[in-house]
């Protein structure tokens, strides 16, 4: 067992932990996050993208001892008093979402590319989302999303991590 | 997918770390970024007893400029490695590659060193720091030692790293105002290329003075494309020069057959990719 000590949606945790566990596990069945999905289990379709010292990650792809000392934001920790933040907002709005599975993971890399880059070009949005796959293929409303809360400078409102 | 059972140590400095590698000797695994290492482990494609974790060893990490070279840390992340404007400036054909590389998540978390030090062929990074004459500087317990990018790819997945050693950093000599451009052909978004060809130029008006072409996953390392380089040098950066030249792709290649396509595929593909990536470093 290994002692780790972060900070998960702005509230200090701590905890013994197998090196082996993952993050994703982590969050969800210690914390009881389980806002944040698992989807492929392989890395590739990012449905458990967080936020790790303000970047994204996928945390399935992450062990959570590699954390330790670290920031997590998950989905669960974007709306601020009762309030969506802005890109979550922007999904409901545009209905950026079919089945809802890839929507957490979406959601933090469309906040994470909307740091880097405020107003991204269409293309910008679908090559900053390629590592985020939904298999309803509910693409187009999903980039819509991201140029509404893009439209609405909602990249330095609420949580950004 | 779980990893099997593994006891961890992050040590502070390189030279806890390389102190753990010795005492764990063949039981012990390197951990950088993780983003290769950690699916070989879920999928249980190998077990180690020790995982050493260098993410709390500082000095592993950043950018500086050295002179006639840039210094990369290995732990520093492939999206830092993307946007830095030194590596944009005396490097642009790794701000290209890196700019491919897997997925935002991933290059946020994936290091320059890890990747280069897990050596797999088809990964983004080999061709380009062949290309710019890499120098890799590795620490062991009697000092470091550096190794000409020539000699650091050995075979599939293995490199001149010893396992009681650790990649500290990349020197890649500045290449400033050369063109850059890196060619992945893929099927699916970000994954690794089925052939990728990195072209960097040094132009003399409208003649390609120099050039170095390299190639990923054309073998069982990265490979550098010397007869299409040699062909090229002198050249006009026109069309059919460049086709000439680029004719010499295939030259000393061993392209994997799989269900991407067969070796002869790959070594026709290797040729228009290359022919692409010449034109577009050159800035036709």
């Amino acid at each position: 067992m290994t002692r780790i000590t972060l900070t998960v949606d702005g509230a200090q945790v701590s905890d013994d932990v197998e090196p082996r566990l993952l993050l994703v596990q982590y969050l969800r069945e210690r914390l009881g996050k389980t806002g944040t999905v698992i989807g492929c289990d392989t890395s590739n379709c990012g449905a458990c993208t967080v936020h790790l010292n303000g970047t994204s990650v996928k945390s399935c792809n992450v062990l959570a001892v590699q954390a330790d000392g670290g920031e997590v934001t998950t989905v669960e920790g974007l709306a601020q008093d009762g309030r969506l933040h802005p890109v979550q907002e922007a999904f409901r709005e545009c209905h950026g979402l079919q089945c809802g599975f890839c929507t957490p993971g979406m959601i933090m890399q469309s906040i994470d590319l909307l740091n880097t880059n405020p107003s991204p070009s269409e293309d910008e949005i679908r090559e900053g989302l390629e590592g985020n796959l939904c298999r309803c293929t509910g693409y187009h409303n999903i980039v819509r999303a991201v140029q509404h809360a893009a439209s609405h400078g909602s990249s330095t409102a609420g949580a950004t991590s | 997918m779980i990893p099997a059972a593994f006891d961890y140590v992050a040590p502070s400095s390189v030279e806890e770390a390389l102190a753990a590698l010795a005492q764990y000797g063949d039981e012990a695994k390197i951990i950088a970024g993780g983003q290769s290492l950690l699916p070989v482990l879920r999928m249980r494609l190998n077990a180690p007893e020790w995982i050493i974790d260098l993410r709390k060893i500082e000095s592993l990490r950043g950018i500086r400029d050295d002179g006639d070279a840039i210094v990369i840390g290995a732990m520093t992340p492939h999206s830092v490695v993307g946007s830095d404007p030194l590596v944009q400036e005396h490097a642009a054909l790794i701000s290209k590659a890196v700019g491919h590389l897997a997925d935002a998540q991933i290059r946020h978390r994936g290091t320059f060193g890890g990747a280069l030090a897990h050596a797999d062929p088809a990964g983004d990074l080999g061709a380009p720091v062949l290309c710019l004459g890499a120098e890799f500087v590795i620490a062991g317990s009697g000092g470091t030692r550096t190794v000409a990018a020539d000699d650091f790819f050995i075979d599939l997945f293995e490199t001149a790293i010893g396992d009681d050693e650790i990649l500290t950093e990349v020197r890649i000599p500045k290449h400033t105002g050369w063109g850059a451009h890196y060619e992945k052909m893929v099927r699916v978004a970000h994954q690794w290329p089925i052939v990728s060809v990195a072209a960097t130029v040094r132009m003399d008006g409208g003649t390609i003075a120099e050039a170095r072409v390299g190639f990923a996953n054309m073998g069982s390392t990265a490979l550098r494309a010397r007869g299409v380089e040699e062909a090229i040098a002198g050249q006009p950066a026109s069309e059919d020069a460049v086709r000439t030249a680029a004719a010499r792709a295939a030259e000393g290649t061993n392209p994997p057959s799989d269900l991407n396509g067969d070796a002869e595929y790959k070594n026709h593909v290797v040729g228009v990719l290359t022919r692409r990536a010449l034109l577009a470093a050159a800035g036709s």
